[in-house]
């Protein structure tokens, strides 16, 4: 298994070009403001472009290490950092040679080549990037420590063209392992065809089709009988959000306020999408669906939905979170915590799939819509426990305008002015009651404040 | 013995073959035989070597150990002698014989000795392996006066060392300025100009007629008549490819051995590539230029060849390529100059003050820049050649500044 390394990412299109990032890396790495310092080589627009950069890409395959004469220069099989040895180089700038990118450059005032070393893996230009153009990505991390474990799906899962649920729950499994028993209520994740047979197909673990109503119920009294037999398994429901919110309620409401140990996931395409688009109890309002038609009386659903989640932390739940695919880091954090608590206790993971087939976008966007979700703060990322209480874990400061999120999705293709102005002031209002909350949280616990 | 892939050479070319068939094939068996005596270093570092900044033992580019993490046999000290297609096989100084699957030839090549009167009777230097380096770093130890023939860059970088050491150097060129390969007569000049202020006395349009000994060094007569004594005499008058072991093998040789754009030889099984191959040229014709990058990125077109990668892209062609740093300044040279009419030249910068822009353009696209002291990407410029980049819709702005605008469009095939 080959191995992944943490990396710089840049996005243009939120650079201002101000660059703050060149002054702190030329303080990171030469204790000066002189931008001339910087590795990092933000470059000015030019009328009708965009901010353009030059920076070490710290190629998989790195052509300056290979023009090297001096030994100087390595890939780090460690970091993946292409490393820069003083005490051999011979500043030959044979190495500018073979990088079609700028990344390793002389500057007559540094004296020898220079190039971007990633901070020892916490750069400095990353943390006073004003508008987040500069990310640190690290969910190679992910990759090196789950890519080599079984996945628990067989292959041939037919979900629709770009869901994200099978990426999801195969993703999921991944990590929860072999010792477990999966709780699959009617709705696409049973549907793609999970509950298989004789690990032949669908899942290679014990899972079960239960029914809309009663997942969670049976799933704590599997658990119990395990638990009574001496066996540690992880008892997960992969469910719906009508499975969840709706018809299953009861039972999940039942087993959130015993506590029952079980790992609860909310698979939320906001309806019930595989038995024809029908508008389920967290569909957002103004939703095209085929029992919110769009016509001369209705324009979509005209009632919000209900803050799922956030009714399940007023339960007994010992762990609460929400997630996207879109952000897999935060996701899989929030999975390792809740694996572990429904050793004891309950974990509601509450994860948004947005549904090419049912809200009507193209098959390819699906990670770019999950993304907008959040980047607008549609979907809000958090987590809550009842020791420390609510905290945002991918605070969205300066949200994008929730109509460029609506405006990619054709369920939403309808929507009158006064709609979108409608949707923007709930988003508005929802954040700012979570705030309140994270406040709450942090006045009663003042070391967790975030 | 056998070996699925056999590379003959230890330098640039067959490290990055042997490093782009460990991509492909993680275990076939595959065999480094070289005739040099040390684990694998570079010819370009041997200046480095001459001057001290590098230590001999420090400048290996794999180790041992490397080779062992990579299932590669690594054999010094094997001179192959002769190679017989037929058989697959080929034969060693030693009188061993080695069978091979897939052979690629990457034997660079030797210093070129120019016909000059006596020079088999004094004793003079070259600088092309790690032993050259440390004879002459030992013998410089002792010498006051020398004599570099050719003002190439090796002859150029010695010559610096030389005078930092304190020695009396002069530099002897037959062609009308230094580098001529690389720079024009003004860039040239430049150059020239500071190692006359550091002392170096630069001959230009000269040449040897003739040594003799004298004592422990030689008597040099110019082509005009006067004389130079020197305690050192170093040559620096070009190189050949070592191809003198495929005689007789039907491998196909002009001046070095001609390659397809896959480095494929005439002959199946068989590839050459680096200083020894010679191989389509990026304005026409079969070319060899001895540069570092060249032999890397050859190598990597034989090696995935040689390991039956599909996607292996062929090679794009030669264009000279030079960086080159002299007493603490950078001179920097990528392309040609103009050939003819239809060329486009900007020229700017001053010789005063040492900075010097040279840009040659032709239908929009970039022929060839040469810089000093104005620091520009090579590798960038390198690829806006490559790739033939429509520079029309920015001309001006570089021209201004070639840096940011190369910098600019590189960036933006990124995305
Ligand atoms: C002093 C100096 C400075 C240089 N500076 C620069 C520079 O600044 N920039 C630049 O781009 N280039 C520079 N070069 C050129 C550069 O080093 C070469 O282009 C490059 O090394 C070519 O690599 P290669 O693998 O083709 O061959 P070489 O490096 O010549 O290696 C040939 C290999 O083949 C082996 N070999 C030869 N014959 C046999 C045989 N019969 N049997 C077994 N093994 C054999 C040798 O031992 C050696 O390992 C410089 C060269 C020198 C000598």
């Amino acid at each position: 298994m080959g191995k992944c390394f943490s990396t710089l990412q840049f996005h243009t299109s939120r650079c201002d070009g101000c660059g703050d990032c060149m002054t702190a890396c030329a303080q990171a790495k030469a204790n000066t403001d002189d931008q001339a310092y910087s590795r990092i080589h933000i470059l000015p627009k030019t009328a009708g472009e965009v901010v353009e950069l030059a920076l070490c890409r710290q190629c998989a395959d790195p052509i300056c290490v290979m023009n090297c004469p001096s030994g100087a220069l390595s890939k780090n099989g460690d970091t993946g950092v292409i490393d820069w040895a003083e005490s051999k180089c011979v500043n030959c700038l044979l190495c500018t040679a073979g990088c079609a990118y700028a990344g390793i450059v002389y500057e007559a005032k540094v004296g020898h080549v220079a190039k971007c070393d990633l901070c020892d893996g916490d750069p400095a230009c990353v943390k006073v990037c004003p508008s987040e153009a500069i990310e640190y990505r690290t969910a190679a991390r992910i990759f090196n420590a789950y890519a080599g474990k079984e996945d628990m799906f067989c292959r041939g899962l037919s979900a629709c063209h770009g869901c994200n649920s099978e990426l999801l729950i195969r993703h999921t499994m991944r990590m929860v392992g072999p010792d477990s028993v999966v709780a699959a209520p009617p709705g696409c994740i049973p549907g793609m065809g999970t509950v298989g047979y004789n690990g032949q197909t669908g899942a290679k673990v014990p899972i079960f089709h239960s029914l809309l109503t009663n997942t969670a119920t049976m799933l704590a009294g599997v658990k119990m009988q395990y638990n009574r037999v001496g066996r540690d398994v992880t008892a997960i429901a992969l469910a719906g959000d009508g499975g969840t919110s709706d018809a299953g309620f009861q039972s999940v409401s039942g087993a959130a306020e015993r506590n029952d140990p079980i790992l609860f996931i909310c698979v939320d395409n906001e309806g019930y999408m595989n038995t024809g688009m029908q508008s389920s109890g967290v569909t957002p309002y103004g939703s095209w669906t085929s029992t919110t038609p769009v016509g001369g009386q209705m324009q979509g659903k005209r009632t919000e939905a209900k803050n799922l989640p956030i009714i399940m932390t007023m339960h007994n739940c010992s762990y609460v979170a929400t997630a996207s695919t879109a952000f897999l880091e935060d996701y899989y954090a929030k999975l390792e915590k809740a694996i572990k608590v429904a050793k004891t206790g309950m974990a509601y993971l509450h994860v948004h799939a947005p549904c090419p087939t049912g809200w009507r976008f193209p098959s390819g966007i699906t990670t770019e819509v999950c993304r907008m979700q959040v980047r607008t703060n549609f979907v809000a990322l958090w987590e809550y426990d009842p020791e420390n209480g609510l905290r945002f874990t991918h605070p969205v400061d300066r949200p994008e305008p929730v109509a460029d999120y609506l405006k990619m999705i054709g369920k939403y293709r309808h929507l009158s002015e006064e709609q979108i102005a409608h949707i923007q002031r709930t988003v508005d209002e929802k954040i700012t009651y979570l705030r309140q909350l994270t406040v709450m949280a942090a006045t009663r616990h003042p070391a967790s404040v975030h | 013995m056998r070996s699925k892939y056999m590379i003959v050479g230890s330098s640039h070319a067959a490290l990055e073959a042997a490093t782009a068939i460990r991509l492909i094939d993680a275990d076939g068996t595959l065999t480094l035989l070289t005739r040099d005596a040390h684990l694998p270093y570079s010819p370009t570092i041997l200046p480095y070597v001459v001057s001290g900044r590098s230590q001999p033992d420090n400048v290996v580019l794999r180790d041992q150990a490397y080779f062992n993490d990579n299932a590669i046999v690594f054999v010094p000290g094997a001179t192959v002698v002769s190679i017989d297609p037929a058989q697959s096989s080929l034969r060693l100084a030693s009188g061993d014989t080695w069978r091979y699957d897939r052979l690629l030839i990457a034997t660079g090549a030797a210093p070129m000795l120019p016909p000059v009167r006596g020079l088999t009777d004094v004793p003079f230097h070259v600088l092309r392996s790690l032993d050259d380096a440390i004879n002459l770093r030992q013998a410089m130890g002792q010498a006051r006066s020398a004599i570099v023939l050719g003002a190439g860059l090796i002859g150029m970088h010695t010559a610096e060392n030389m005078a930092k050491a304190d020695i009396a150097v002069t530099v002897v060129e037959l062609q009308s300025h230094a580098l001529a390969g690389y720079f024009e007569p003004r860039a040239s000049a430049i150059i020239e100009r500071t190692f006359a202020r550091n002392g170096i006395s630069m001959l230009m349009g000269q040449t040897l007629r003739s040594v003799e000994r004298k004592g422990d060094g030689c008597l040099a007569t110019l082509a005009d008549g006067q004389t130079i004594a020197a305690d050192l005499l170093l040559l620096c008058t070009g190189v050949k490819p070592n191809i003198g072991f495929l005689n007789g093998s039907g491998i196909e040789v002009d001046t070095g051995i001609l390659v397809d754009d896959l480095m494929r030889t005439n002959l199946p099984n068989i590839w050459a590539a680096g200083d020894v191959a010679q191989a389509r040229g990026f304005w026409g014709g079969k070319v060899i230029n001895g540069i570092l990058p060249n032999a890397v990125g050859q190598g990597r077109i034989a090696g995935l060849g040689m390991a039956d990668d599909a996607g292996v892209t062929p090679f794009a062609g030669v264009v000279p390529l030079n960086t080159y740093s002299f007493f603490g300044q950078q001179a920097i040279s990528v392309g040609r100059g103009s050939t003819g009419s239809g060329f486009e030249i900007e020229e700017c910068g001053n010789e005063a003050d040492g900075v010097y822009r040279h840009i040659v353009l032709k239908d929009g696209q970039l022929v060839g820049i040469a810089t000093i002291n104005d620091f520009i990407d090579a590798g960038i410029m390198w690829q806006l050649i490559l790739r033939g980049t429509d520079l029309s819709p920015v001309k001006a702005e570089f021209i201004a500044n070639p840096q940011l605008t190369g910098r600019r469009l590189m960036s933006q095939t990124w995305r």
